[in-house]
């Protein structure tokens, strides 16, 4: 195993602490420093996106159009769905492998740390490039984060901005990605093979090589896009010979990957939780690994599932149909496997488990809508309804999002040194829970009932359901104020951490201080 | 699951008046065809079997909470593995999905099967209309959302939508069918990509630009049938409402002959000469139903996305150039090509209309012979 020489200079901080005041976090190059970065850029831009899922929830609590016009409230979806996956989930959880996956394998930092420097300082551009289209002649973009055309060739001043700052974004995960394999394939200590890696390193390895795939694909349609509006091709436009359903085939063969690329680290998040509150090992360690892996491999074979009614051939349908089915095989295993790992242990309920718990039963929940999903003849009446937008929340928000909450608080007193308030943790946890089904469970029903998704208005008979939802999302909103006090809080001070931190909890972070030094593991750690 | 919702629901339910209480509808419709049964039954087989999933999945979850704590002095085992175990919850899901892929296999290969339809109907979707052909009738003809709901959905309007008929689901001109026919639908669109969806009819198709779709239906039962876009089309998505009417073969063959008439009549009007009010009349008319979604009433447009047509270049300019944008639209912006969607007469109504209103007062008359001459 070699280490970088980059690692043993001094003059990037030097081995005596961090540099001092604010050009620390411009220069850093330290993995627990970028991480932090960040995940506070994650949970600014978890607020700029719900206060636009605020708008989108206000304007649709009663049939009528109250506070927005239709156009600005197709800005506001599209903008919701940009910023809260490519500013708050993404960046969450490349946040959490800078601070963990160094810890975790035993490594000093991470394998490139001037790479790692860059791809979170262009993060905060992308996300000012992105949000600032708000302000130009014509609005932000309108057309949905999925930017089909012809409809995204008729955004306004915004189009290039949002194309650019797309690249941007690509170009960040593409190299936080390429940072991540890099250390994991060359800086684990000494005795840690690939088959003792825990699982969160082991889902975050397989992610980063669908976001290697993946976000060139992403690069690529854009960039179509921008020839087609500005330079006169024709790949998406009939009229020129093009076909603007290409673009979705493309779209979708990143976007698949992407939804994985979303939750993949989140089950690599409950299987190091899980284990630790039921002070049990994992359950199927090995079918853990097999199944992440093949969930990957399959993401790339279903895309067209996304496309069931833009008419496709039969037998495209049925292959798509089946692949798709398929994935919930491997996603099943996990579920079990969790279960099996709870089963017989000996449990406490502390706030990281409870959300951990909370993923896996919501998230399964929007697993069993995403298999109705999947059956194509039914599919002709889920699809752009309120049932499709009730599935994907439930693996985002509560599947995703708790994962990452869940992840906060597992990893807070060994970042901070500080215990957060555990009664506060848990009151966030129930209110969480209670509002985010209030939003969402009701919008399966709206779905049902015929109310298409990316409508500001909608005909009376789906006025109930819609007040519940927006009355559960102001609910579900307000109740993450009170996630960000108890973070404040928790770096601010609090109870004294042990290096433990928990007691069931395996693995080198906890071999740590909390705080860990400045740089971990100076001298590498050995695993038998 | 349903149930807790539906008690956490009743809170705010005590809260409003009551609007809409009648209508807490939960599932997907059974439908009016054959095949919308099919598909319901597929979406409840595919239901029960999460809920059985989901009862044992959770039901060992809870067992476990309850029973296998600290605080209750449960001391955690050690077994970590076992292949039996994980061969049996990879083989027992694997058989559960061949028996459910089966039966939506079969269902697909039906639904896709649009031959030896009875008749033809060709839908094309616009920024934000609905356009109907009979190629066999010679009917054509545009539907789009009804003006009391336009009104009414304005921002600010003050108007309670509970007291429009059919808010949003209302149309000028519906679609209308036979029952008991296999009618085969062709979907395309005009500008962008569509989607045409009528959940009793169990029909959701793309319309795309440049491409054909189809997709069928055979109606067993006369009746209303209402959806809308499907799609994210632009600012008025949500505007574009779907109203099928089904009807007995005799009232669908009464309802063709009017149509052929009313036709006929159009035609005649464009080829007379029209008075200055008739044609302000008839322009308002076409404005309101065809321009004001863009445009606004006011004729102010949207600052920076429709351009306004008061004191505009065009509007209280060249007459041709106003002919000709109108009958030939802008490509690359939302300005469509009228020429296409509107009669002579109504195209020479709506520019008298623009060039007369919102304060322009260019006090000219364009007559539908002078359409006509522009087409050419
Ligand atoms: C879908 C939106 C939309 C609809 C509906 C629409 N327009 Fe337009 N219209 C536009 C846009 C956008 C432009 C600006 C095109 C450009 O960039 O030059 C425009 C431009 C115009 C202009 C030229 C204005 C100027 O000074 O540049 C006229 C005249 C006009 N429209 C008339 C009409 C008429 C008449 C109708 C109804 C029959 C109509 N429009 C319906 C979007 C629309
Ligand atoms: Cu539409």
């Amino acid at each position: 195993m070699t280490v970088p020489a980059d690692l043993t200079h001094e003059d990037y901080g030097g081995h005596h602490g961090p540099r001092k005041g604010l050009l620390r976090w411009v220069t850093t190059t330290n993995h627990k420093d970028i991480g932090t970065l960040y995940l506070w850029f994650s949970l600014i831009m978890l607020f700029v996106g719900g206060a636009m899922a605020m708008i989108i929830r206000a304007e649709l609590f009663q049939p009528g159009l109250q506070l927005v016009n239709p156009d600005f409230f197709n800005q506001m979806t599209t903008m919701h769905a940009l910023v809260m996956i490519f500013g708050a989930v993404m960046p969450a959880f490349v946040g959490l492998a800078n601070w963990m996956i160094p810890l975790m394998i035993g490594a000093p930092d991470m394998a490139l740390p001037r790479l790692n420097n860059w791809s979170f300082w262009i993060l905060p551009f992308a996300g000012t490039l992105l949000l600032s289209s708000l302000f130009v002649e014509g609005g932000a973009p309108a057309g949905g984060w999925t930017m089909y055309p012809p409809l995204v060739l008729q955004t306004g001043a915004a189009f290039p901005m949002l194309i650019f700052s797309v690249h941007l974004l690509g170009i960040s995960s593409i190299m936080g990605s390429i940072n991540i394999i890099a250390t994991i394939m060359n800086l684990r200590a000494p005795g840690m093979g690939y088959m003792k890696m825990p699982l969160f390193v082991w889902t975050w390895f397989i992610t980063a090589f669908l976001l290697i795939a993946t976000m060139p694909v992403l690069a690529g349609a854009v960039t179509m896009l921008l020839t087609d509006k500005y330079f006169g091709t024709s790949f998406f436009n009939a009229a020129g010979g093009g076909d603007p359903v290409m673009f979705q085939h493309i779209f979708w063969f990143f976007g698949h990957p992407e939804v994985y690329i979303l939750i993949l680290p989140a089950f690599g998040i409950a299987s190091q939780i899980i284990p630790t509150f039921a002070r049990k090992p994992l359950f199927g360690y090995k079918s853990m690994v097999y199944a992440t892996a093949s969930i990957a491999v399959l993401s790339f074979i279903v895309w067209s599932h996304h496309m069931f009614t833009v008419g496709l051939p039969v037998g495209a349908e049925l292959f798509f149909m089946v692949s798709t089915m398929l994935i919930a095989i491997p996603t099943g295993v996990k579920v079990f496997n969790w279960v099996a790992t709870m089963w017989r242990g000996s449990m406490t309920f502390e706030t990281p488990m409870l959300f951990a718990i909370g993923f896996i039963v919501l998230f399964t929940i929007g697993g069993f809508s995403g298999l109705m999903l999947a059956i194509a003849p039914a599919d002709f009446q889920y699809q752009d309804s309120y049932f499709v937008v009730a599935h994907f929340h439930y693996v985002l928000v509560p599947g995703a999002v708790f994962s990452i909450m869940a992840a906060s608080y597992y990893w807070l007193p060994k970042w901070t040194g500080h215990m957060y308030d555990e009664k506060l943790g848990k009151l966030h946890f129930w209110l969480s829970a209670i509002f985010v089904n209030l939003v969402f469970f009701p919008q399966h029903f709206l779905g049902l009932a015929g109310m298409p998704r990316r409508i500001p208005d909608y005909a009376v008979q789906f006025a109930d359901f819609n007040m519940i939802s927006s009355i559960g999302a102001m609910g579900f909103g307000l109740s993450q104020l009170l996630f960000a006090y108890i973070v404040i809080k928790t770096v601010r001070g609090g109870a004294k951490a042990s290096d433990e931190v928990w007691e069931g909890a395996q693995g080198l972070e906890w071999t740590l201080s909390s705080p860990p030094p400045y740089h971990s593991f100076s001298v590498q750690p050995v695993i038998r | 699951m349903e149930r807790r919702t539906i008690v956490a629901g009743s809170l705010p339910m005590l809260l409003t008046p009551l609007t809409a209480l009648a209508d807490w509808e939960l599932n997907m419709p059974r439908g009016v065809t054959d095949l919308s049964a099919e598909i319901y039954g597929l979406h409840m087989l595919t239901l029960w079997i999460c809920v059985g999933i989901g009862i044992i999945v959770f039901g060992a979850m809870a067992y476990s909470i309850s029973h296998h704590r600290k605080d209750k002095g449960h001391k955690a085992a050690t077994f970590h593995e076992s292949t039996t175990a994980e061969i049996i919850w990879t083989i027992i899901p694997a058989i559960i999905l061949v028996s459910l892929a089966i039966p939506a296999a079969q269902a697909l290969i039906k639904i896709e099967d649009a031959s030896n339809a009875d008749l033809t109907i060709k839908v094309t979707g616009y920024q934000w209309k609905w356009e109907y052909e009979y190629p066999e009738e010679g009917i054509r003809f545009f539907s789009s959302l009804d003006s009391k709901s336009r009104e009414a959905s304005t921002l600010g309007s003050g108007i309670d939508p509970a007291s429009i008929d059919h808010y949003l689901r209302e149309v000028d001109n519906p679609v209308v069918i036979p029952v008991g026919r296999k009618v085969r639908f062709l979907f395309t669109a005009n500008d962008v990509i569509h989607a045409w969806w009528v959940p009793d009819l169990a029909i959701k198709k793309d319309a795309i630009p440049g491409f054909v779709n189809d997709m069928w239906a055979k109606v067993n039962q006369p009746g209303v049938y209402r959806g809308q876009c499907a799609e994210l089309c632009g600012k008025d998505h949500g505007f574009m409402p779907i109203k099928v009417i089904a009807l007995e073969d005799a009232d669908y063959q009464q309802w063709v002959a009017e149509q052929k008439q009313q036709a006929a009549a159009a035609s005649a009007a464009s080829d007379r000469e029209w008075s200055r009010d008739e044609l302000l009349t008839q322009g308002q008319k076409v404005f309101t139903a065809s321009c004001a979604a863009c445009h606004q009433a006011t004729g102010l447009g949207i600052p920076g996305v429709f351009p306004a047509l008061k004191g505009s270049k065009i509007a209280t300019g060249d007459l041709n150039a106003h002919i000709g944008i109108v009958l030939h639209g802008k490509t690359g912006t939302t300005m469509q090509a009228f020429g296409k969607q509107l009669s002579d007469a109504d195209i020479a109504a709506v520019i008298t209309y623009e060039r007369n209103a919102f304060g322009n007062n260019m006090g000219d008359i364009v007559q539908p012979a002078a359409v006509k001459a522009a087409r050419q």
